[in-house]
C-alpha cells in the first residue's frame, strides 16, 4: 500500500543488528497486507502470484504479493494492466471485513508493548517505545518480538524500521521490505539518508522531484548541501524549510496516539458510467451509510457533507454543504449528499464519493435531537446495525433499496461473507 | 426626466429600495434602481426576481420619464449628500445629480431591459407595523438556515378572521407568535410561507416607520398563493413565497405541563453567555434547579469548566436539563420579557419558553409568544 520504494542500495548504514541507542520509534508496515491475509487463510496460494483488488474493468490493484511484483504488478495499478503482465496470477476481490479483523488483532499486539501507537492505516503504524525498555527490552528486540508474534499468530509478515524519528523509521522499513527489520543508528542517520533519491523525502512527489532535478538535485544529500533559500523558487518557502530539515534527518513529529482525522469519506468507481438517478441514489445511500458508520466508530460527528463527482471524461466536481448541527447519522448524510448530487450531476458519472468534514468529537455522548424526536430514532437504528455488523460482519443489515436481485430473504447469513 | 427632491426623503427612499437589490445580480440590470416620474411623483424600484421593493414620494418634477442607475452607488451617494435639495436630471446616457455644489454623473442602464415588477396582490387586512416587526423578529430567529430544507427557511403566516400567526422552526426549536390584526374580510383563511430573511428585512423597515402595514395576498381562487405583499405609506414590497408548509407545529405544544421554572430573563441570559464561554461549539449548557435556585454549568471533566448560580422560582422535583447554548440564548432574547418561564413535561422532552412579568406594575402583555426548544440528550 505504500508508495513504490525509492530505488535504494542496501548499505551498512542500516540493518537488523545495529546500535539502537536513542532509537525509540518503530514504523511497522505489513507486507502486501491484503494479499498476505488471503494467503494466510489459503496457504496453497503461497507460491503463486496473488493480486487483490477490484476485478471489474476499472478495478485497481489494492495489494500484490512479492511473487506478483516480480511480474511488475504493483498496488494502485489498473487491474487490466496487472492481468496483462501476470496472466497466471490468482486474482481475488478484497474482503475488507477479514482485513479489518486481522488489522485490529495486529494493532492489539502493538498495544501490548506500548500505549503510544499511532495507526496510519489498516496495515501501518508508528510506535513510540521510549517507556517500554524496562519491561520489554530495547527497541530492536521489541521490533523482533512483534515480528515474530505477528507471523506466528496471523501467518503474515511485517517489516519494522527502528529509528530516532518517525521519518527515518518509515524510510528504514521501506528499505528493509519485505519481512525485514532495520535499525538506523542515531550516528548513522546521515550516512543512511543522504544517498537516497529526493523522492524518499516525505512531501516530494513526482512533480517536486522533477523541479528539484532541474536544479541538479537528485539525492537527499544534495538537498542537504543547498541553502533552503535556493529551493524556495521551486517548492515554496514552507516546503523549502521542511525539505531542508528532513534532509538533515530532523523530524520533530511525535507519535500521536489520538490522531484526529480531518474527514471521513468513501467513494466508488462504477463499472460503466452511471446516468440513472436511482442507481446514483443507491450508490450515494451505500456510501452515506458507510461513512456514517466509520464516523460513529471513530466517535466523531461532522457538520459539512461533501460529495465528489467524476464524469466519464475525468472532469471532477466537488460540492459541499454545512449543516446547523453535526451528524453521524447515515440518513442525514444521504439526504444532504443526494441534494448536492441532484443539483450537480449533468452527465453520466464515473466515480462518486461522499465525505463528512468539519469533524468534532461526537459531543461526549450529548446530541441535539429534533423537536419531538422519538427517544429511539434513526440514530439508534444505525447504532444497532453497527453492533450487528461488529458481531456478524458487514452487510448483515442493509437498507432494502441496496438489496440486489439475488439477495434472497433466506437466513443464509450476510451476503458479503465469502469465507 | 428632471426633478428636485428633499435630501432626507430621497435618502430614506433609496435606502429602502437598495436593500432588496441582489449582491450578485444574475443580470446586470437587477443591480439597478429604477427611477421613474409620473404625475409629479417619483417611484424608485428594486427587484431581484424574488423580492421587489417600491417607494413613491412627492417631488417637484419638470418632466416625466425614467432612468435606471446602480442602486448601490446611488444609495451611497445620497447618504453622503449635504442637507440641501437634490436635483436629478437624465441627460442622454447619464443621470446628473447635484446637491449644493456637489455634482455626480452616473451612467444609466437600458430601462427597456428592466423586468416588470409584479403587481401588488389584493389587500386582505392591516396590522400594527411595530407589533408586526417585533413578531417577525421573534419568530424568524427559529427559522432554519439549511438550504437543503427550504421549507424550514421560511416564516409561515397564518391569516384568519380571528388573528394573525407567525410560525418558524429549524427542527430543533420553534417559535409561534399570535397577534391581532384587522382583516378586511370575515372569512379569510390563508397560510403562506415567506423566506425568513426577506420577511425580516421588510417587517423591520416598515416597523421603523410606525403606523399600519397592509398585507396583500393573491386571491386563492385564482390558483396558488405564489407571492405576498406588504405596503405602508408609499412603500410596498412583494416577496415570492416558498413551496410547502411547515409541519403542524401547534400540535407539538403540550397541553399541560408538569413543572414551571421562572427566572429573570436578562440575568439568565448574562449568566448563560458567561458560562458558555467554556462550552465549545456544539456542546451543552447544563441547567440544574430545585426550590433553592438554579445553577448553570458548562465544560467537562478535562476541559475548562464554569458554573454560576442564580435565583429562581421553582417548586417541583429537582431537575436537570441541557441545551445548545445558542438555542437557549436566542429564546431568552426572543421572548422580549423581563421574566423567562420554562415549562416542562418530562425529562428529555421539548421545553416551552414564554415571557412573563417580574413586577405587578408592569402592564405589558407578553402573551401570544411561545419558543419551544428540544433539550440535548445523552447517549452513552
Amino acid at each position: 500500500m505504500s508508495r513504490t520504494p525509492p530505488s535504494a542500495r542496501r548499505s551498512d548504514a542500516f540493518g537488523p543488528g545495529l546500535d539502537d541507542t536513542g532509537c525509540h520509534i518503530l514504523h511497522i508496515d505489513m507486507d502486501a497486507f491484503f494479499a498476505s491475509v488471503e494467503i494466510a487463510r489459503r496457504p496453497e496460494l503461497a507460491s503463486r502470484p496473488v493480486i487483490v483488488g477490484g476485478l471489474g474493468n476499472r478495478g485497481v490493484v489494492s495489494a500484490a504479493n512479492y511473487r506478483a511484483r516480480e511480474f511488475g504488478v504493483n498496488s494502485a495499478m489498473p487491474m487490466v494492466v496487472a492481468r496483462r503482465r501476470c496472466p497466471q496470477g490468482v486474482y481475488l476481490p478484497p474482503d475488507f471485513t477479514a482485513y479489518s479483523r486481522v488489522s485490529k488483532a495486529v494493532m492489539a499486539v502493538f498495544a501490548e508493548y506500548t500505549p503510544k501507537v499511532e495507526p496510519l492505516s489498516v496495515d501501518e503504524a508508528f510506535l513510540d517505545v521510549s517507556g517500554s525498555g524496562r519491561l520489554f527490552g530495547s527497541a530492536s528486540s521489541i521490533a523482533a518480538e512483534i515480528r515474530r508474534r505477528v507471523s506466528a499468530d496471523h501467518g503474515i509478515t511485517c517489516t519494522v524500521g527502528v529509528a530516532a524519528t518517525k521519518f527515518i523509521a518509515k524510510l528504514a522499513s521501506t528499505q528493509a521490505k519485505p519481512d525485514g527489520l532495520a535499525v538506523v543508528p542515531v550516528a548513522g542517520v546521515l550516512k543512511f539518508l543522504h544517498p537516497l533519491p529526493v523522492s524518499a523525502l516525505w512531501g516530494v512527489g513526482e512533480k517536486t522531484a522533477a523541479g528539484l532535478a532541474r536544479l541538479g538535485l537528485r539525492t537527499v544529500g544534495e538537498i542537504a548541501q543547498v541553502p533552503p533559500e535556493r529551493l524556495r523558487a521551486t517548492v515554496g518557502r514552507a516546503a523549502a524549510a521542511h525539505l531542508h530539515e528532513l534532509a538533515w534527518g530532523r523530524d520533530p513529529r511525535r507519535v500521536e496516539v489520538t490522531r484526529v482525522d480531518k474527514s471521513v469519506g468513501a467513494e466508488v468507481t462504477f463499472e460503466t458510467d452511471v446516468a440513472a438517478p436511482e442507481e446514483l441514489a443507491r450508490a450515494v445511500l451505500a456510501l452515506a451509510q458507510k461513512v456514517a458508520a466509520r464516523a460513529r466508530r471513530a466517535g466523531v460527528a461532522g457538520r459539512t457533507v461533501a460529495v465528489k463527482i467524476r464524469y466519464g471524461d475525468f472532469t471532477t466536481l466537488n460540492r459541499s454543504r454545512t449543516l446547523p448541527e453535526a451528524t453521524d447519522v447515515g440518513r442525514d448524510l444521504y439526504r444532504v449528499a443526494m441534494e448536492l448530487v441532484t443539483a450537480t450531476v449533468t452527465a453520466p458519472v464515473r466515480l462518486i464519493g461522499v465525505r463528512l468534514e468539519g469533524l468534532s468529537p461526537a459531543g461526549d455522548g450529548w446530541y441535539q435531537p429534533r423537536l419531538g424526536e422519538p427517544e429511539h430514532g434513526w440514530r439508534d437504528l444505525e447504532r444497532t446495525v453497527d453492533d450487528l455488523t461488529a458481531r456478524f460482519g458487514g452487510g448483515v443489515v442493509t437498507p432494502a433499496s441496496l438489496l440486489g436481485p439475488d439477495d434472497t430473504p433466506e437466513p443464509k447469513g450476510g451476503r458479503r461473507r465469502r469465507d | 426626466m428632471k426633478l428636485r427632491v428633499d435630501r432626507d426623503a430621497l435618502a430614506d427612499a433609496v435606502a429602502w429600495t437598495a436593500k432588496s437589490l441582489p449582491v450578485r445580480p444574475s443580470v446586470p440590470v437587477l443591480a439597478g434602481a429604477l427611477l421613474s416620474i409620473t404625475d409629479g411623483r417619483l417611484t424608485i424600484s428594486g427587484f431581484d426576481y424574488e423580492v421587489s421593493s417600491q417607494v413613491t414620494l412627492d417631488v417637484s418634477a419638470d418632466s416625466s420619464g425614467s432612468a435606471l442607475v446602480s442602486g448601490k452607488l446611488l444609495a451611497e451617494i445620497v447618504k453622503a449628500l449635504p442637507a440641501k435639495p437634490v436635483d436629478i436630471a437624465a441627460e442622454g446616457s447619464h443621470v446628473e445629480l447635484t446637491c449644493g455644489s456637489a455634482r455626480f454623473t452616473l451612467p444609466t442602464m437600458p430601462v427597456e431591459d428592466y423586468p416588470a415588477l409584479p403587481d401588488m396582490p389584493g389587500a386582505v387586512g392591516t396590522v400594527d407595523a411595530a407589533a408586526f416587526a417585533a413578531a417577525v423578529a421573534q419568530t424568524a430567529v427559529a427559522a432554519g438556515k439549511d438550504d437543503t430544507l427550504p421549507t424550514m427557511t421560511g416564516v409561515q403566516i397564518e391569516l384568519t378572521p380571528s388573528g394573525l400567526s407567525l410560525l418558524a422552526t429549524d427542527r430543533y426549536r420553534m417559535a409561534i407568535k399570535d397577534l391581532d390584526w384587522r382583516p378586511d374580510d370575515g372569512d379569510l383563511e390563508v397560510t403562506t410561507l415567506i423566506p425568513a430573511k426577506a420577511l425580516s428585512d421588510t417587517a423591520k423597515a416598515l416597523g421603523a416607520r410606525g403606523g399600519d402595514v397592509t398585507i396583500a395576498v393573491p386571491d386563492a381562487s385564482a390558483g396558488g398563493v405564489g407571492m405576498v405583499g406588504f405596503a405602508a405609506a408609499g412603500r410596498r414590497t412583494t416577496s415570492r413565497v416558498l413551496d410547502g408548509q411547515l409541519p403542524p407545529l401547534r400540535s407539538l405544544l403540550p397541553a399541560t405541563f408538569a413543572a414551571e421554572l421562572r427566572v429573570a430573563a436578562a440575568e439568565l441570559g448574562a449568566v448563560a453567555r458567561r458560562v458558555s464561554l467554556v462550552a465549545e461549539r456544539n456542546s451543552q449548557l447544563r441547567l440544574s434547579f430545585d426550590s433553592d435556585g438554579l445553577v448553570v454549568e458548562a465544560g467537562g471533566a478535562e476541559d475548562a469548566k464554569a458554573s454560576e448560580g442564580l435565583d429562581c422560582q421553582y417548586d417541583g422535583e429537582p431537575m436537570k436539563v441541557a441545551f445548545n447554548p445558542q438555542y437557549l440564548l436566542d429564546g431568552l432574547s426572543a421572548i422580549s420579557a423581563p421574566q423567562a418561564v420554562f415549562s416542562f413535561t418530562q425529562p428529555g422532552k421539548p421545553v416551552v419558553l414564554t415571557g412573563g412579568r417580574l413586577s405587578e406594575d408592569d402592564t405589558n402583555d407578553y402573551g401570544g409568544y411561545r419558543y419551544m426548544l428540544q433539550p440535548l440528550r445523552f447517549d452513552s
